[in-house]
């Protein structure tokens, strides 16, 4: 038995019935890492020894009574743009390089409070502004699938490292799409809540009105589990709803008759693979098997969600990223003789170059002058957009789309074309701009073996709807059990 | 032309510090004088990933401040970012309230010489203070103490309605005033918790259109504002009579050379990029909590000088310097209730001690002594303890070195001289001594009484109780 195969909730049936042990499940994590951590580069900050030490110390916890809980000993990977108490915190920036956090994100203490093993901090873009990982100031993660290609991003390192078996979950961000895109890319499950369903206390701010830490993992079960940890009201976000906690994992009934599935037909357009469509065409069809009804609609605003995202993202990063200013932590350039020059070199050394044009094209949106024209008629379309999602779904209980038009693409290909980058968000920014939960799930390969992502949409606070609509069509149709990544194209 | 051709236009934006007791972000606490930096937490110094709640208490004291000066309460605001980099912002935005302040539309009436002036004000918005750099204090370099950052502000713009440095002083003074007896702030000037930037321009006397204006910044004393605004009016009257004109731009006031100087002008102007804040959510208020709110504003200096009028039989121009304090009128209630002696109270306050407050250029908050202090000498005047030139000794002791009065006047030896036998001693001697005063008096020449006895109370180091004094030389004159 690999014991890294296995979903959370297998893990925990075998914890459960004493067929394996904490020490067990953490050694083969630990394992695994080395062997493909190599090939996969997803750790910004492996903890393979911590982990193997806490392991140990819950173990005899655990066998002592002193400590119970059914996630007791799970191991899990952190994106790195989540503050860790002690540990390093470098949000994928020579800016962050040696940064340790004084404090826990909220997401971070609950993930404590049930004793998980913190197996690494995981790569990403850098600010988490990019989709390929690519613009890590560390390294490039691969693709589990293909090494040649990009795991997508930003959260690449986290959906690499579920993919490669590497950790049995992850922890991610979505300000775009940064955890459905990757997930989709890696052929593993990614979700993004409702806006103000997670706490963002402790999440290092890419633009605060989009962000969301969600959870990538092997499976929609495993999903809802790691929402049910992560979910709750904080004091410390007051953005963070205030509403009775649900189990999620109760809302996997395997049943999706009656339930009525809408398709934006913009979605299926132009610039979307034809594999990408045929195997969406294929879910569609089970879909309709299973008893859903699923019905084309006009989401009429499509086509201007990528310009407003790209607009108020910025705009808010701009303002998010100032307080790297080289005074107080992170890094200060060397070469200073006034305070300006503290400002300008310490931002012109630590930030890469997608960070800055993002900044740049920030700052310029909200100048004086630029105000009217870009940010304010930006929030003007975002109302637009909402008001669009709110009437779709009087109609529809779920909408489906490809979470990306594109399989993974090779590294590189990309990486010195901001626009094409841009582009690979196109199906997941609308839903950050609504504020709306979206599940990636893989729905099949193409023609080389690279997984294709079903988005699936749901209404504000709706995530049992989509997590049920997901989970049936998984049970369904058994991804994992047919497909599996070859870490096929060899070390660069 | 003169300067009598043009008229200054003034207007006022007063920061004003909460007298809350946490920061306006976070819980830590709003205390002034700590140790560097030992009043932060990961959201004041900004730490990345780090949120801000807001501090329910500094929406409220605002609208406190809001319905003190009569302005409306907006049912619904809310936060933006004012983006600027400076090494005491350390988000590299500020907190504060655009297009939507909490409070729009007020206004005070002012008075100087029975004359009431109405002063708009254009709005009150919350925001958070910035930190403090510290210059050269361990070598080269500035070190910064981010124990203010969070401190809650409010910000009180005026509307261009001051046409005097007179005029802005009055209004400067009320508004602090109200701010101290509604109790939403210090107002410590000396400690920056009230300060004020203030725009002056002048025009042709009849003009309609303002005068391009000019802006000196975090003003904290009285004396440098007025300072400020009569040589800056002055400034700018000179250079349009040599037919110049104004520059828009921010001034620095030298308090030692008495002058301004420019900080920098309208070209670089910063461009903050407001933005509404996203880590926020929209601050609604409803009618009942506006209204409860109201309904429990406490005494404002015009009523508190209403009641002094019809309680203490005070003038009209005492009841008003008693109340313009909040504090000075709150040692007078409580030296009233223990010596019982309104008159004697108001007339202390208002002339000795008001007059040492001048001398040493302080606020009445910084009076150093209790009320129970002030009422005990009064009271030893009013006994015969003590003379009411001895009074005034005593005053002065507390001022220095502030304690029972009883205990001063009994180190002192300050204990007046009644006993009659010591009194008639002291008589006879200055009697001796001054035989051409008592012809003088016995000429028709009053006046020489008053001399003995003033040669008397020399004498006794103003020991001796001066009504017996007076008493005894007219029956030893007139013998």
């Amino acid at each position: 038995m690999d014991i890294t195969k296995l979903t959370v909730h297998e893990l925990q049936e075998k914890l459960s019935k004493k067929e394996i042990s904490i020490t067990n499940i953490t050694k083969a994590y630990v394992e695994n890492i080395e062997k493909h951590e190599k090939d996969v580069q997803a750790f910004i900050t492996p903890l393979s020894k911590e982990a193997l030490e806490k392991a140990k110390e819950l173990e005899a916890k655990v066998e002592s009574g002193e400590i119970s809980g059914s996630l007791a000993g799970i191991p899990i990977g952190i994106k790195d743009n989540i503050c860790t108490k002690g540990i390093r915190t470098t949000c994928a920036s020579k800016m962050l390089e040696n940064f340790i956090s004084p404090y826990d994100a909220t997401v971070m203490e609950k993930v404590n409070s049930e004793n998980m093993i913190n197996l690494g901090k995981l790569n990403m873009d850098e600010f988490a502004m990019g989709a390929s990982t690519e613009y890590s100031y560390f390294q490039k993660t691969r693709n589990p699938w293909n090494l040649k290609s990009v795991p997508g991003g930003s959260s690449g390192g986290s959906a690499a490292a579920v993919a490669a078996n590497m950790v049995p979950w992850a922890l991610g961000s979505d300000t775009g799409g940064s955890i459905r895109q990757p997930a989709s890319f890696c052929g593993v499950v990614g979700l993004k809540p409702t806006y103000g369903l997670v706490s963002r206390y402790g999440l290092v701010a890419f633009a605060s009105s989009l962000d969301q830490i969600g959870p990538i993992t092997k499976d929609v079960k495993d999903s809802a589990i790691l929402l049910n940890v992560i979910t709750g009201h904080d004091e410390k976000d007051t953005t963070s709803i205030n509403t009775e906690k649900i189990d999620y994992t109760k809302a996997l009934k395997n049943d999706v008759k009656g339930l009525k599935i809408g398709i934006p037909k913009e979605y299926f357009g132009e610039g979307i693979k034809p594999e990408v469509k045929q195997s969406l065409e294929k879910a569609i069809e089970t879909y309709k098997k299973l008893g859903a009804t699923v019905e084309e609609f006009s989401l009429d605003i499509a086509d201007y969600a990528l310009a407003t995202y790209y607009i108020i993202a910025c705009a808010e990063a701009s303002s998010n990223l100032g307080r790297f200013d080289g005074i107080r932590y992170g890094y200060r350039t060397e070469n200073y003789t006034n305070l300006k020059d503290i400002y300008r070199n310490s931002r012109s050394e630590g930030f890469g170059a997608e960070v800055k044009r993002r900044i740049i094209l920030g700052t310029y949106v909200l100048s004086s002058g630029y105000y009217d024209a870009y940010y304010k008629k930006a929030q003007q379309v975002r109302t637009l957009v909402k008001k669009e999602f709110d009437k779709a779904f009087e109609k529809y209980d779920v909408l489906l789309t490809p979470t990306s038009p594109t399989v993974a693409f090779e590294l590189g290909t990309r990486s010195n074309n901001p626009l094409e980058m841009y582009l690979a968000d196109i199906c997941t920014v609308s839903v950050n701009i609504a504020g709306l939960p979206g599940i990636s799930i893989p729905c099949g390969v193409d023609s080389n073996g690279m997984p294709i992502g079903m988005q699936l949409i749901g209404n504000k606070f709706k995530e049992e709807t989509i997590l049920n609509a997901a989970y049936t069509y998984e049970q369904e149709t058994k991804f994992r059990e047919n497909y599996e990544p070859t870490f096929k194209g060899g070390a660069c | 032309m003169s300067k009598e051709d043009y008229e200054i236009v003034i207007g006022l934006e007063v920061h004003a510090e909460l007298s809350t007791k946490t920061k306006i972000f976070c819980s830590c606490p709003t205390e002034f004088g700590a140790e560097p930096n030992t009043h932060t937490c990961p959201v004041c110094m900004a730490m990345p990933g780090a949120l801000p709640v807001l501090n329910e208490k500094v929406v409220e004291y605002a609208v406190k401040a809001g319905l003190a000066t009569n302005c409306t309460i907006s049912r619904e605001s809310k936060n933006d970012r004012k983006n600027y980099f400076y090494p005491d912002l350390p988000k590299s935005y500020q907190i504060s309230q655009f297009d939507k302040p909490l409070c729009t539309n007020g206004k005070i009436d002012i008075e100087e010489d029975g004359n009431v002036k109405t002063i708009g004000i254009t709005r009150i918005h919350i925001e958070e203070d910035a930190g403090k750099l510290n210059h050269n204090e361990f070598g080269s370099g500035s070190l910064v103490d981010l124990n203010r950052a969070g401190v809650p502000l409010i910000e009180i713009v005026s509307e261009p309605d001051m046409r005097s440095s007179k005029d802005a002083e009055n209004y400067l003074r009320k508004i602090k005033s109200i701010l101290e007896y509604i109790e939403v702030s210090d107002c410590k000037m000396q400690e920056g918790s009230l300060r004020a930037d203030v725009n002056v321009s002048v025009r042709k006397k009849g003009a309609k259109e303002f005068g391009t204006r000019t802006e000196m910044k975090n003003m904290n004393s009285f004396r440098s504002i007025v300072r400020a605004i009569d040589y800056e009016a002055e400034r700018q009257i000179e250079v349009l009579e040599e037919g110049g004109k104004i520059d828009q731009e921010t001034l620095r006031w030298d308090d030692v050379s008495g002058r301004t100087f420019s900080m920098r002008d309208k070209e670089d102007a910063q461009d903050y990029r407001y933005f509404p804040e996203p880590d926020l959510v929209a601050i609604r208020l409803s009618e009942e909590y506006i209204e409860n709110i109201r309904k429990n504003l406490p005494e404002l200096p015009e009523s508190r000088k209403k009641r002094y009028l019809e309680e203490y039989n005070l003038t009209e121009k005492e009841a008003k310097m008693l109340t313009a304090s909040k504090y000075m009128s709150n040692l007078f209630e409580q030296a009233l209730k223990i010596c019982g002696n309104a008159k004697a109270v108001a007339n202390w306050l208002l002339s000795d001690i008001s007059r040492i407050l001048n001398e040493k250029e302080l606020e009445p908050d910084q009076i150093p002594f209790t009320a129970e202090e002030l009422a005990k000498m009064i009271m030893l005047i009013e006994k015969g303890t003590i003379s009411s030139a001895i009074g005034k000794k005593v005053l002065e002791e507390l001022f220095e070195n502030p304690k029972d009065p009883e205990k001063i006047i009994e180190e002192k030896g300050w204990i007046q001289i009644s006993d009659e036998g010591a009194i008639k001693e002291v008589v006879m001697k200055i009697l001796q001594n001054n035989p051409q005063s008592i012809a003088d008096f016995k000429a028709g020449k009053d006046r020489a009484l008053g001399f003995l006895v003033g040669q008397a109370m020399k004498e006794t180091k103003g020991k001796a109780n001066p009504k017996m004094l007076n008493e005894m030389f007219l029956a030893e004159l007139n013998k």
